[in-house]
């Protein structure tokens, strides 16, 4: 019973916060303020996750350069600003995190 | 379905298909912590198929093991579910022309990964009619995949290895990596960019996650301060 009450529960807050905003898309004009910040979410909330995933590890920081995940990431990022495609940032982060992993 | 369809379909899953990867290992580890806390099978596998929320579901499996009561995991869950807000809040301006229905079953699927696979997709396609099918093949790759790696993990228990320490994460890192870095345009951008990954490393050990949240919230703050005037649509 506390069980069916826990995912009913969990459930409702889940998809409460994910839908709202977009049940009321459309019907009404949103602030021109808030229109603008709409724009940087996917900056904000990914490179936020990016950060952590990168450099903490089951609770402690690990920012050294020893550290296989930045070469991955950082191998991605350079690989993205050369305006090549999403494929080739991957297929170039992975590499880089496998070399960065053997040779340290 | 429709051949046009069919193809964004397809494409929305395979352009997920990195963080599929990434994902294995944490509905795997999800289940057999959930049987190890005391939640049962049924929970357990209904908990992945009717909430659908990775963070959320550890949160659950971490404080049912602890007694936590009821209202605490829900409240607990609301906070790490406001993350989610953002998301649905910035893809408002794409959804106008979609039917309640179908609005409905895409924020039932919104997570991280599918997010950032918008994300990237909404750069280059921005017709009405390119997103539905593209986000439904994204989502639904994500979301069958989740399945099946919970009910391994119930399946297996103990049984299974620490495949967190495996670095599968990685996948899911240089794909969210190779998705930011080109919507880095102008000062404003990297302006944000740069505060919540330093703020993110600072909060990280702030509870259920709420660092991520605060290390968002001030990046987007001052993205908007810092931006061109006009500014972007």
């Amino acid at each position: 019973m506390t069980e069916v009450l826990l995912i009913v529960g969990m459930a409702l807050v889940t998809f409460l916060p994910r839908y709202l905003p977009l049940a009321l898309a459309g019907r009404y004009r949103l602030p021109p303020l808030l229109r603008q910040c709409l724009g940087y979410v996917p900056i904000a909330v990914l490179s936020a996750i990016i950060t952590q995933t990168v450099f903490v590890s089951g609770g402690d920081l690990r920012v050294s350069l020893g550290n296989p995940y930045l070469w991955g990431a950082l191998a991605a990022a350079i690989v993205a600003l050369l305006n090549k495609p999403l494929f080739w940032s991957i297929s170039a982060g992975l590499a880089a995190y496998v070399a960065a992993f053997i040779l340290m | 379905m429709p051949q046009q369809s069919r193809r964004l379909f397809f494409e929305g899953a395979r352009d997920t298909l990195p963080l599929i990867i990434a994902a294995i290992p944490f509905g795997m580890v999800f289940g057999a912590l959930a049987q190890t806390n005391g939640l049962s099978v049924g929970a357990t596998l209904s908990m992945s198929a009717l909430v659908y929320a990775g963070s959320s579901q550890f949160i659950a499996a971490t404080l049912a093991g602890t007694a936590a009561s009821l209202p605490v995991i829900i409240v607990t869950v609301f906070i790490v579910n406001l993350r989610h807000m953002l998301y649905a809040t910035s893809l408002m301006p794409h959804v106008t022309q979609l039917p309640q229905h179908q609005r409905a079953i895409m924020a039932f699927w919104l997570t991280d990964e599918t997010f950032a696979t918008i994300s990237h997709h909404l750069q280059t396609h921005t017709k009405p009619g390119e997103l539905l099918y593209y986000y439904l093949g994204s989502a639904t790759a994500m979301y069958l995949n989740w399945q099946a790696c919970t009910a391994v993990g119930v399946f297996l228990q103990q049984r299974i290895p620490d495949m967190t320490s495996w670095g599968l994460d990685i996948a899911m890192v240089v794909a969210f990596t190779g998705i930011v870095v080109p919507l880095l345009r102008d000062k404003s951008q990297w302006a944000c960019a740069g505060v919540a990954s330093v703020t993110a490393l600072f909060t990280h050990d702030w509870p259920h996650q709420s660092g991520l949240l605060f290390s968002s919230l001030l990046a987007i703050a001052v993205g908007v301060a810092l931006s061109p005037r006009g500014g972007h649509v």
